[in-house]
């Protein structure tokens, strides 16, 4: 029974040691696997920051995460068969991963802008329906667009490049995608305690009174939808270096789905809790799956009574001034 | 293009239509009743296909097949509403979301431990396993008329259903009000077991009636979910009528653009590529269809509220 600031710190400094431990005890599975609770956990801090603190319960954020991991597929794949990539421009991808970042920021950005725009018009549960449907329409726009492999996926056989790092080591591959987790949540922590967090937090709990202080909620909700579809849409981008292979089920909605247990499994509404989610949702998915083959099963029952019996998700299992 | 092929078509995206409305049905009175978002009633129909299959290889008959897998899921549904559901009608959508996501989890490893991993079969009836010859010199499979009129039958008698008896004012009542018609006497967790359960149930029939045409697999379900999702969301929640002509729009744009879009975008590309960003698009139909729809009417075509 801890204080949530000590508990954030024992996280990040356990996440910081278990790729160190894992070199020293030559399991480098270890470092990869904890690589994608840290991806993974930064689709789902951005999922949390509409979901948990706007009360967007976007059930299509794999739009995002599939968007930003195909950008990177495709930028890739271009710059390794030095393959023109437009008819008009003479460009032919990149496989510098700065670039490769903004690039994908950028779109993610613009593809949560358009369909922010559309769907917050919409509230409750007609509002996870059409996040759905457009993350729907993208999923099956990846199956049946040959270019890229549709529904066999795209391998990029090598990771993208960092100045000074190579990133096919795990360890320095791991660090990148943990000082990503860091930036973000120091971004989030700022915003959540700014301004801006406070009238988001308030579209959540009464909209009616924030348009009667003047203030138009359309507006911070589709910028936070926009910041957040950026965040999944980098751990995206993050995803497909991690595997270097990127296919449809990115896009698909059980993806959508497993981002968004995550975020409700650790706790909603704390920073933190996606990370805790990812932690114990990898080591189920590692731990039942060495032990049964349908480890599914259990996973749904353990989710179930998760639901049923421990609302407020694991973070508050260790917090002392729990809130309700 | 001949006329015969497009009313085939037609045809096709009708009788996708019917078995969509089938599976959207009890989705849209789960949620107009009780406020339910069930993500697990694919589970359902999923359920009603591998208990059709089962029932075949076990009798031999086609009818037998059907009335098991519209009782198995009708089981299902019940227990599942009985040990799960209930504790979950007054939480947020999130628990509601989550909770069901579980529960294909247990239901799609579950049957994958009773049945195996590979898919069943189960066929056709000999006496539809034909064709009908239809004006036009049209010539259709008997046994997807037959789902057509099942599908109609169905929706008439649930109109009848919904309009003319005790319990479908009640579950009109209990759309409206639910803390109203409690008070009023009536027994409100038992309507909700038997809404819960005959939602199952015709999603099992679905189920059954459309593996006798693909492969009765696990996570046969979930794309069909989504259709249903989507149907419902277009027709507006909680509504009977609204269900069925979603079930209708869909089922035929989706067949419709399949077939339409690849020939339509040859007259601008060649061929190949005609072919490769038509059927691109065509996925990709229903879901612009749903979205334009929400963007002029946010509630769905028969939707009252919005929420």
């Amino acid at each position: 029974m801890i204080k949530e600031e000590k508990l954030n710190l024992i996280i990040l400094l356990v996440l910081f040691v278990i790729p160190f431990l894992a070199y020293l005890f030559n399991e480098p599975y270890l470092t990869t696997l904890t690589t994608k609770i840290v991806i993974l956990s930064i689709a789902g801090i951005g999922l949390n920051f509409i979901l948990g603190y706007g009360g967007l319960v976007s059930f299509g954020h794999a739009a995002f995460f599939g968007i930003g991991g195909y950008v990177t597929g495709i930028l890739a794949s271009h710059a390794q068969n030095s393959e023109q990539m437009f008819f008009f421009l003479q460009f032919d991808g990149s496989n510098q991963i700065l670039f490769i970042w903004l690039i994908s920021i950028i779109i993610c950005s613009f593809i949560a802008l358009l369909i922010g725009y559309f769907s917050l018009r919409t509230s409750g549960v007609y509002f996870i329906m059409i996040t759905l449907a457009f993350a729907q329409m993208l999923y099956y726009f990846s199956i049946s667009w040959p270019a890229y492999g549709g529904e066999d996926g795209l391998s990029i056989y090598v990771r993208n490049v960092f100045p000074f790092f190579n990133t096919m080591n795990p360890i320095n591959f791991y660090f990148i995608c943990f000082t990503w987790l860091l930036i973000f949540l120091t971004i989030l922590k700022i915003i959540l305690n700014s301004s801006f967090g406070l009238v988001l937090k308030a579209c959540k709990e009464n909209e009616e009174r924030v348009k009667s202080i003047g203030i138009n909620p359309f507006k911070i909700k589709l910028i936070s939808f926009v910041f957040s579809g950026a965040i999944t849409g980098l751990a995206g981008s993050l995803y497909t270096d991690l595997n270097r292979f990127v296919s449809p089920s990115v896009l698909s909605w059980q993806m959508s789905g497993e981002i968004m247990v995550l975020v409700i499994l650790g706790g909603v509404a704390r920073l933190y809790g996606p990370i805790l989610g990812a932690v114990f949702y990898i080591i189920l998915e590692q731990t039942l799956g060495g032990i049964s083959e349908n480890w599914q099963f259990w996973l749904g029952l353990i989710i179930i009574l998760e639901v049923l019996y421990a609302r407020a998700g694991i973070m508050s299992l260790f917090l002392k001034d729990s809130k309700s | 293009m001949t006329i015969s092929l497009f009313i085939e078509q037609i045809l096709n995206g009708l009788q996708f239509g019917v078995m969509l409305f089938l599976m959207s049905a009890g989705l849209t009175l789960v949620f107009g009743v009780m406020g339910l978002i069930n993500l697990a009633h694919g589970s359902f129909y999923m359920i009603g296909a591998f208990a059709a299959a089962l029932f075949a290889e076990l009798t031999g008959s086609f009818m037998i097949a059907m009335i098991a897998s519209f009782v198995a899921a009708l089981f299902a549904g019940a227990l599942t509403e009985l040990i799960i559901i209930r504790k979950i009608y007054k939480r947020d959508h999130l628990d509601q979301v989550l909770a069901t996501f579980a529960l294909i989890l247990l239901f799609s490893e579950g049957i994958r431990w009773i049945f195996g991993a590979y898919p069943l079969y189960l066929d056709i009836p000999n006496s539809l396993s034909s064709s009908f010859n239809l004006p036009f010199e049209i010539i259709y499979s008997k046994y997807r008329m037959m789902i057509i009129l099942v599908g109609i039958i169905i929706a008439i008698i649930l109109y009848f259903l919904i309009s003319k008896t005790l319990i479908g004012i009640r579950i009109k009542a209990g759309q409206n009000d639910r803390e109203m018609i409690g008070a009023l006497g009536v027994d409100v967790t038992k309507l909700y077991t038997i809404v819960f359960s005959l939602g199952a149930a015709l999603a099992g029939l679905a189920g059954a009636l459309i593996g006798a045409i693909q492969s009765v697999e696990v996570g046969m379900g979930e794309p069909v979910l989504i259709l249903a999702f989507v149907v419902i969301v277009i027709g507006g929640i909680g509504s009977i009528k609204g269900a069925f002509v979603g079930a209708l729009l869909v089922g035929i744009t989706d067949t419709m653009g399949r077939f339409l879009l690849p020939s339509f975008f040859s007259y601008f590309f060649d061929n190949a590529s005609a072919t490769s960003i038509g059927s691109s698009i065509a996925s990709m139909s229903i879901y612009i269809l749903m979205a334009t729809v929400l963007i002029f009417k946010p509630s769905g075509l028969y939707g009252g509220k919005n929420d």
